[in-house]
């Protein structure tokens, strides 16, 4: 277990269980502002209660987000110093920008959107979820345009083993970067709708807060209507950039060893590095071409075309691959199953549809997971695509007892935090959107009456 | 703007406000955790973390900004000195992790509030001491080959930045003391008074200590704070602690609600000047100056130009925030 191994091994759990919260806050947050918005031009109550509901839920989810994301800057400098050093004058501002741009928005209003609402007028409550909203978006932005660059460099020139910028749109907007962005957010959107979803019909089983349920459900549905769709089209997208760009990236998603023209689409297999070929094969004729290059005689480089050293692992990206795409496609057959009910009339009342909608609930979730792990395993050897390798980026003072132990720390801390965090959101999602709130005058300036949950859960009686 | 303009003075202005602010903001609050577990019963316990419940996120942000703000000014600094903290950064960070869960965890999670007040008050005093070490390591200066740090990641652990880490524990203890003074009433506010009286002293006693070590350590640093005229120049430093140490200790035992805490930022602020007289112009001590440091002019011309515009903002919705909750905090308003 060299420091290499372990700093990778650390950096993917930090990363993995980090990325759960914006793939859920960045969505949510959109939502909370939009059902603001309903409430402050409507001023129907279920939108109301919707937004105090799931503004509870998005405290504990964006509170686990920040203390999750301080991690992240600091294990750049901790165990990647050399890539700290050989990239910052082309990374840093990016990252940079992500916190002058949204980290301090979404901070600022989120204290105001918790706990300000009988202390500001209305306008500027809402004003306070857009913020917050957009602070999640501007976040994606920074962040996959630094992860975009690291993939497909642009704009820069090596001087001495680091990287200098020398054009700073070419950086911000290189090459995978619209790709990776537009199919990450929308990854996040659905990940937040399909849990708005399971939640709606988790309440329409039980045949609680029905009103309630049955918006959140019929609104997320078209939501989802017209972005799981969307994101298939994107995910192809990003597929025709990945080949260009990364083509041995691509080569390992699919499996293919070889390069050739008319090559099949390979669904199942178990790859054999040693041996730089296939076993058990289930595959497609000419599909291969077809999806992946859009020509039925298209040619796909294989990792032959690639030096040994320089070739990432297998097995990995080609089965998180198809376990995104796999999920992908049952969130299509999710949304078709609700137009056909919703044609039917039988949206709101059809048990087998419901539970599979509560099944589906953590879909996102793990097709994030997957195409993330695709996406990086997919990039390995590289830190920075062909330029710059992980076993070089590595902080060279650090031994494989010290990282072990930084490695240990993180996985006890985090398996104790985050199944605490889901539990806890999983009670309040129990409880249900409650009419209990903002009851009562509001004194010197401060808010009466907490949002709370429901007694039974044993807090303190109020006065 | 052509590369021939220098913007390391500039970015070192802005990464010292930066790292102040972060110090200010999550100081207080870090103190106000820390002395969270000597509230006797509910309902100042309650009162203690609403008092910091709606800002402690936006604290906690400049964390970040002066991290990023040292990668992006200052690469090979960040590149050295955090590898050099290596278990000091870890402490911290998993502290901060169980104290900020906590926030969250300990209203929704009553079965095990005892377990999260714990968390929160122990998880702040960690993430504070892991701090103070840091402050230690990087006065102590740094082993440092090439643009690597060559030392192991136990250098760091010296009786030297032990005290630092004890005195940064008193330190954001006063902050955190001088905060409930501002925002609560009745028995909280005489409990915090007195605490604020013994942290005070603590601090004074420490920023002494660290005042004739650190020379002591070090003779380029004696040099500069005790050879003529040198002395004539930096002592209004030690002077102005002294006249500001008399005041504090009057003010808080009776005094307005908001000057201890005035008194404390400024205590705080002349002990920044008294560590960046000694260090200038060392950004890895005692190796790399800030100018050898910094980073590419393109990098920090680029970042200079949004973070001046941005800066500004930041602290006009930040400050709007914070007047939102403005006034005392009251004890029978629970959050969330």
């Amino acid at each position: 277990m060299t420091p290499v191994l372990l700093s990778r091994i650390q950096f993917g759990w930090v990363i993995g269980w980090h990325i759960l919260l914006p793939a859920f806050t960045v969505g949510l947050a959109s939502f909370i502002a939009l059902l603001e918005g309903l409430n402050f031009a409507t001023g129907r109550a279920v939108y109301l209660r919707l937004s105090s509901f799931w503004t509870r839920v998005f405290a504990v989810s964006f509170g686990m987000g920040v203390v999750s994301g301080i991690v992240m800057p600091l294990q750049f400098g901790t165990n990647w110093s050399r890539y700290a050093d050989a990239t910052a004058n082309v990374l840093s501002p990016l990252f940079a920008y992500e916190g002058l741009t949204a980290f301090f928005l979404e901070a600022a209003f989120l204290g105001v959107l918790l706990f300000g609402r009988k202390l500001v007028p209305g306008w500027a409550h809402f004003v306070a979820a857009i913020m917050v909203a957009s602070g999640t978006l501007f976040s994606s932005f920074w962040i996959l345009s630094a992860n975009s660059w690291m993939q497909t460099p642009a704009g820069y020139k090596v001087v001495d083993g680091r990287f200098y910028p020398t054009d700073w749109l070419a950086v911000i907007f290189n090459p995978s970067f619209p790709y990776r962005l537009a199919h990450t957010v929308v990854a996040f959107y659905v990940t937040t709708g399909l849990v708005v979803v399971g939640v709606a019909a988790h309440y329409l089983r039980r045949g609680a807060h029905r009103e309630d349920a049955r918006l959140m459900l019929s609104m997320t549905l078209w939501l989802l209507s017209a972005l799981v769709p969307l994101q298939i089209f994107l995910g192809d997208q990003h597929g025709l950039n990945t080949l260009e760009h990364q083509p041995a990236k691509l080569a390992a998603i699919e499996a293919h060893w070889v390069t050739g023209a008319r090559v099949p689409l390979v669904l199942f297999a178990l790859p054999d590095e040693a041996n730089a070929t296939n076993r058990a094969t289930i595959e497609v004729p000419l599909l291969g071409s077809l999806i992946l290059t859009h020509d039925l005689n298209g040619v796909v480089r294989g990792l032959d075309d690639f030096p040994p050293d320089q070739r990432p692992p297998v097995a990995i990206p080609f089965f998180s691959f198809r376990v995104m795409v796999g999920l992908g496609f049952l969130m299509l057959a999710l949304v078709a199953l609700s137009w056909w009910l919703r044609w039917r009339g039988q949206l709101y009342d059809s048990p087998w549809f419901l539970r599979l909608c509560q099944w589906m609930a953590p879909a996102g979730f793990l097709a994030v997971i997957a195409g993330w792990v695709t996406t990086e395993v997919g990039h390995q050897p590289w830190v920075v695509y062909g330029l710059l390798r992980t076993a070089d980026a590595v902080s060279p003072s650090l031994t494989s007892g010290d990282v072990a132990v930084s490695l240990a720390g993180y996985v006890v801390v985090y398996l104790v935090m985050y199944p605490f965090g889901l539990v806890l959101m999983a009670r309040m999602v129990r409880g249900g959107p409650s009419d209990a709130i903002e009851a009562g005058p509001v004194e010197s300036g401060r808010p009466r009456g907490p949002v709370t949950a429901l007694p039974a859960f044993g807090q303190e009686p109020r006065p | 703007m052509t590369a021939a303009f220098d913007f390391v003075p500039l970015w070192t202005l802005i990464l010292g406000l930066a790292i102040f602010f972060y110090v200010l903001l999550d100081g207080f609050d870090l103190g106000v955790g820390m002395l969270y577990r000597f509230a006797p019963d509910a309902a100042s316990r309650n009162l203690v973390i609403n008092s910091i419940a709606p800002i402690w996120d936006g604290n906690e942000t400049w964390l970040v900004l002066g991290s990023v703000g040292l990668l992006a000014a200052f690469p090979l600094a960040f590149a050295i000195i955090l590898p050099a903290v290596y278990f000091p950064i870890l402490i911290m960070l998993l502290a901060l992790i169980f104290r900020g869960a906590a926030f969250e965890f300990r209203f929704k999670d009553a079965p095990r509030r005892t377990f999260w007040d714990h968390a929160f008050s122990y998880g702040s005093a960690l993430a504070t001491f892991a701090q103070g070490i840091v402050l230690g390591a990087f006065i102590q200066g740094f082993h440092v080959e090439g643009r690597h740090f060559a030392g192991s990641s136990l250098d760091c652990f010296t009786p030297f930045s032990v005290f630092t880490g004890v005195a940064l524990v008193f330190g954001y203890g006063l902050l955190g003391a001088c905060w409930l003074i501002l925002k609560t009433g009745g028995e909280v506010q005489v409990r915090a008074r007195r605490h604020g009286r013994i942290c005070f002293v603590a601090v004074l006693v420490a920023v002494a200590v660290v005042s004739l070590w650190t020379p002591a350590m070090n003779p380029a640093i004696a040099a500069r704070w005790f050879s003529w005229p040198d002395i004539a120049i930096f002592s209004p430093v030690p002077l102005a602690t002294l006249a500001l140490a008399i005041w504090e200790w009057h003010t808080l035992g009776r005094g307005h609600d908001a000057s201890p805490f005035i008194g404390a930022i400024a205590l705080f602020v002349l002990a920044y000047i008294g560590i960046a007289i000694s260090m200038w112009p060392m950004i890895v001590p005692y190796r790399y100056t800030l100018w050898q440091a910094a980073s590419d002019a393109s990098t920090q011309a680029f970042l200079a130009v949004g973070t001046l515009f941005l800066l500004p903002v930041i602290f006009m919705y930040t400050g709007w925030s914070y007047w939102v909750f403005r006034g005392k905090v009251r004890a029978d308003i629970g959050y969330h």
